[in-house]
């Protein structure tokens, strides 16, 4: 349906990928609990993408399933130097870097669905929705 | 090449009444009078003098020698102060290109059976005017950057002002989106603050932040756990249910950070902590005082 691109090359872009998803949630008509949450789930893969993905895209949907319900669903793509490990990559408190570990499997309980593909040295491409 | 401007330096003297009413005139017509027409008029005198001046000295088509040091201080000059008035980068270069026609139209006049000669001092003076162009230009860019890096720290101090409550107890409202350049100066200075004051508690107010997510939470708990090093106990206050339910699925732990859902519960937990209470007095009835 309604298709949205974003880009992610700076700090400042992962400030306006917070600011364009929480407003299409509240369109949606999301509460402000699940607004939160998609858009901290947002903030972190966003994050993801820049730090370790050196800069990509995300991708903003949103979805109508056969029972009418809307969802909302945001892929987040690079071409960054990819995953080696997504099970290690999605413990909590795994963290090559300095951050607390938390993004990505914390991305994953805000959320109602989740999906991670990542190929070394061709990047990666987290998705995740959120239905109503 | 270095001969090529010999004759502008006399020529601009020569006609300097001429081509300051055509020169005026030219950047009327575009700009109106958004400059009043005093102020512009002792703008082109000045510069059309220094121009002379910088000419008579250097007789290259280069603006980059010791001679032209003064008209471009009067450019940049102008140049801020059209910036300032909200003027593009395109009208405010205008000052200086739109002394072409005037110039053309003199020199044509004047050298009209030399062309040999007409052609060369059209080259100096379009080389000239392009660089003073140019340069006028980039004024204008430095000074907008100037104007929004000013902004941006305004911004970054406007986001920590910090609340005294009580003697030893401080609030900290923390506003606005954090982006993590941001998120770094404002803790940085938050605890910059509480040192300066040696608070016995400080109460990080976050009612007014948006999204909290793991980067904001981990400066959070640096922060809190800096403070403490230093003597100051925090409590963190205004973390809205939605925000509350986050952090949860998130599964950022505050552990032992005391944590408060508004600023006055935060408070009465902070005067406990140093030994004091609020409590309703009793000798008075409520409002009387209040109402006229
Ligand atoms: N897009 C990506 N490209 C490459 N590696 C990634 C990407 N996203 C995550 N990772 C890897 O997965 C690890 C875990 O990510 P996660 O977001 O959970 O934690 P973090 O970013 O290190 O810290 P936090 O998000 O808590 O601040 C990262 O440290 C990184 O090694
Ligand atoms: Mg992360």
């Amino acid at each position: 349906m309604n298709h949205e691109e974003l880009q992610i090359r700076t700090q400042s872009d992962i400030v306006l990928v917070r600011k364009a998803v929480r407003e299409l949630t509240a369109k949606l008509g999301f509460g402000l609990t699940d607004q939160t949450k998609i858009t901290t789930a947002a903030s972190e893969l966003a994050r993801n993408t820049l730090e370790y993905g050196l800069g990509g895209h995300l991708e903003m949907e949103t979805l109508k399933n056969d029972l009418g319900k809307s969802g909302i669903r945001l892929t987040f793509i690079d071409q960054g130097p990819g995953i080696a490990d997504i099970a290690l990559a999605l413990t909590d408190g795994f963290t090559s870097g300095k951050g607390m570990g938390m993004g990505l499997s914390g991305s994953k309980r805000l959320m109602n669905e989740f999906t991670i593909d990542s190929e070394m040295g061709k990047g990666t491409r987290v998705s995740v929705t959120k239905w109503k | 090449m270095a001969e090529q401007n010999t004759h502008l330096s006399s020529l601009l003297q020569k006609n300097e009444q001429s081509l300051l009413t055509q020169w005026i005139e030219a950047q009327q017509r575009v700009i109106g009078t958004k400059i009043s027409p005093q102020e512009l008029k002792i703008q082109c005198m000045d510069f059309l003098r220094l121009m002379v001046e910088a000419t008579h000295q250097d007789k290259s088509t280069s603006i980059d020698g010791p001679a032209w040091v003064t008209a471009k201080k009067m450019l940049a000059e102008v140049s801020k102060s059209r910036t300032n008035q909200g003027f593009s980068p395109s009208q405010t270069a205008l000052f200086v290109f739109s002394l072409k026609r005037p110039l053309f139209d003199l020199l044509r006049k004047e050298l009209v059976d030399r062309p040999n000669e007409f052609a060369d001092a059209i080259w100096a003076i379009t080389q000239i005017l392009d660089q003073l162009g140019l340069y006028t230009a980039e004024m204008h860019q430095r000074s907008r950057e100037e104007v929004i890096n000013r902004q941006q720290a305004d911004m970054l101090e406007l986001s920590t002002p910090v609340v005294k409550l009580w003697d030893g107890i401080l609030a900290l409202p923390m506003i606005g989106t954090l982006d993590s350049n941001r998120t770094q100066i404002v803790m940085e200075s938050l605890l910059q603050k509480i040192m300066e004051t040696e608070s016995e508690i400080a109460i990080i107010d976050i009612t007014g932040v948006p999204t909290v997510d793991t980067l904001v939470a981990q400066h959070l708990i640096k922060t809190v756990t800096a403070a403490r090093l230093m003597g100051t106990e925090c409590i963190i206050s205004g973390i809205r249910p939605q925000i509350a339910a986050t952090i949860v699925h998130l599964g950022v732990e505050l552990g032992n950070i005391a944590t408060k859902s508004t600023l006055a519960d935060a408070f009465k937990l902070a005067l406990s902590r140093t030994g004091r209470s609020v409590s309703k007095t009793t000798t008075h009835s409520p409002a009387t005082g209040m109402r006229k």
